[in-house]
């Protein structure tokens, strides 16, 4: 866990002195959840209602821009090699990768929920239970996209290739967080199915991904 | 120390090593020469558990490359043209993130030895973007015997420095203990190749076709009339 923790945090670092990712991901939110702004006006009818979609749309795609430099950089700098010579099991190279990949996402919804209450003038109920979703749709997010990130590294089109196969896969998350987020937002708070529906996809692909990371990134 | 039977890589329809046998005793010091699409780089990556290969055993330090990739990466350093070094971390940074990674005893005080014995002191602090092309590959150097490896696997370390950089490259390996190292070197600078080495081998479309101790070439002269005559094409 130690390795996991350094291959992190020489991601975090090398990205805190930058920026460039995280710049990219807050601005791509901001201006997701500005267009709806203007979209919708401040006090759009239903608000529980449209939150979600905008939300989730802001997390997703401004995540993708994130994830399809996780593994980009490593192989322009021609650092892959480096990482793969390395004697750790394969999978640490994984589990690394998506701790940053997470802090990442976090930073940017964190950022990314106040802006949306203060362009829609709106004080979003339950954060607790909003916080409980948006961490295990974030981590499904996470593990799939860090797997699938590994995937189209090799390939010239990586950028176009990566959300063209991660979407599909992530429609449970998106459903399930979306649907979790409405009704807590709703004032319902029996969303017990949907974090079933977003704990097993979760369980399910980050061991999948430790099975199969090390062929994932093979030459 | 190395064991290499029958080793094979198929890459689709294109095969980059064929049945590939060698052996090499502990610190030896092997040159292998080859033109480009020989299949060097090919045998490097598969000795430095980069690749699989498609067929044969290759045993390295006692450790089969199939089941004991760890072991083997552990025993390896792998200097390469590309540095395998962060642009955007510190030089001392970067080796501080590989000691970790290696488990390095010590960490901070063997970092700043191999930074001293690089020569790169005092640019620890400065971030690697900000370096040349010759001190990215002395930095590769420390990277790669940061953890005092016993195999060093180099893959034309020499591509892109000038001569200056060359010599410098070549003083510092000297100084890295390397006569105690067992050391595999691709390269086309057959000069240098001879001079460091004391046995040469040559590669040609993925067979080794040539393998002599160092003792037989008489000069550079004498080894190029025999490359060319196995490659069948002048230098």
């Amino acid at each position: 866990m130690r390795r996991c923790l350094n291959i992190a945090w020489k991601d975090l670092r090398a990205e805190f002195r930058t920026k460039q990712m995280l710049n990219s991901m807050l601005l791509f939110s901001f201006l997701i959840v500005a267009i709806f702004g203007f979209a919708f006006g401040p006090y759009p009818e239903r608000i529980e209602r449209l939150a979600p979609g905008v939300l989730w749309v802001a997390f997703t795609f401004a995540g993708m821009l994130g994830l399809s430099r996780s593994f980009a950089s490593e192989k322009e700098q021609g650092c892959l090699d480096g990482l793969k010579l390395c004697p750790v099991d394969r999978s640490a190279i994984y589990i690394g990768k998506a701790i940053s990949n997470l802090i990442l996402m976090f930073i940017m919804e964190g950022v990314t929920i106040p802006v949306f209450i203060v362009l829609f003038d709106y004080s979003i109920p339950n954060l607790g239970e909003i916080g409980f979703v948006v961490l295990l749709g974030t981590a499904g997010f996470v593990f799939v996209g860090t797997l699938l990130s590994a995937l189209t590294v090799n390939t010239r089109t990586r950028e176009i290739l990566l959300p063209v196969i991660l979407f599909p896969v992530l429609v449970p998350v998106i459903v399930s967080a979306v649907s979790a987020t409405t009704k807590v937002l709703s004032g319902v708070l029996n969303i017990l199915d949907e974090l079933r529906i977003l704990g097993t996809y979760d369980a399910i692909f980050f061991i999948v991904a430790l099975l199969i990371f090390e062929y994932t990134i093979e030459e | 120390m190395i064991s290499i039977n029958g080793l094979s890589k198929v890459f689709g329809n294109n095969v980059a090593l064929r049945e590939i046998n060698l052996k090499m005793k502990k610190s030896e010091f092997m040159a292998l020469f080859g033109p480009n699409g020989a299949g060097k780089t090919t045998l490097i990556k598969i000795m430095s558990t980069l690749i699989a290969p498609t067929s044969g055993a290759v045993v390295i330090d006692g450790y089969d490359i199939r089941e004991e990739a760890i072991e083997i990466r552990k025993r390896i350093g792998v200097i390469s043209h590309e540095t395998y070094l962060y642009e955007d971390l510190s030089a001392q940074e970067n080796l501080q993130f590989y000691g970790r990674m290696y488990e390095v005893d010590d960490i901070e005080e063997r970092v700043s030895d191999v930074m001293s014995e690089v020569g790169l002191s005092p640019r620890a602090d400065d971030l690697v973007r900000t370096f040349s092309r010759g001190m990215k590959q002395r930095l590769s150097i420390a990277r790669a015997i940061l953890h005092d490896p016993p195999i060093l696997l180099l893959d034309e370390p020499y591509t892109g420095l000038d001569p200056h950089a060359v010599a410098t490259f070549d003083r510092i390996l000297e100084k890295s203990d390397i006569s105690n190292k067992t050391v595999v070197m691709t390269t086309h600078m057959i000069g240098r190749g001879i001079e460091m080495s004391d046995r040469v081998a040559i590669l040609r479309s993925g067979e080794i076709v040539y393998d002599v101790p160092r003792g037989q070439i008489r000069d550079e002269k004498h080894f190029k009339s025999i490359y060319e005559s196995c490659i069948g094409e002048e230098l």
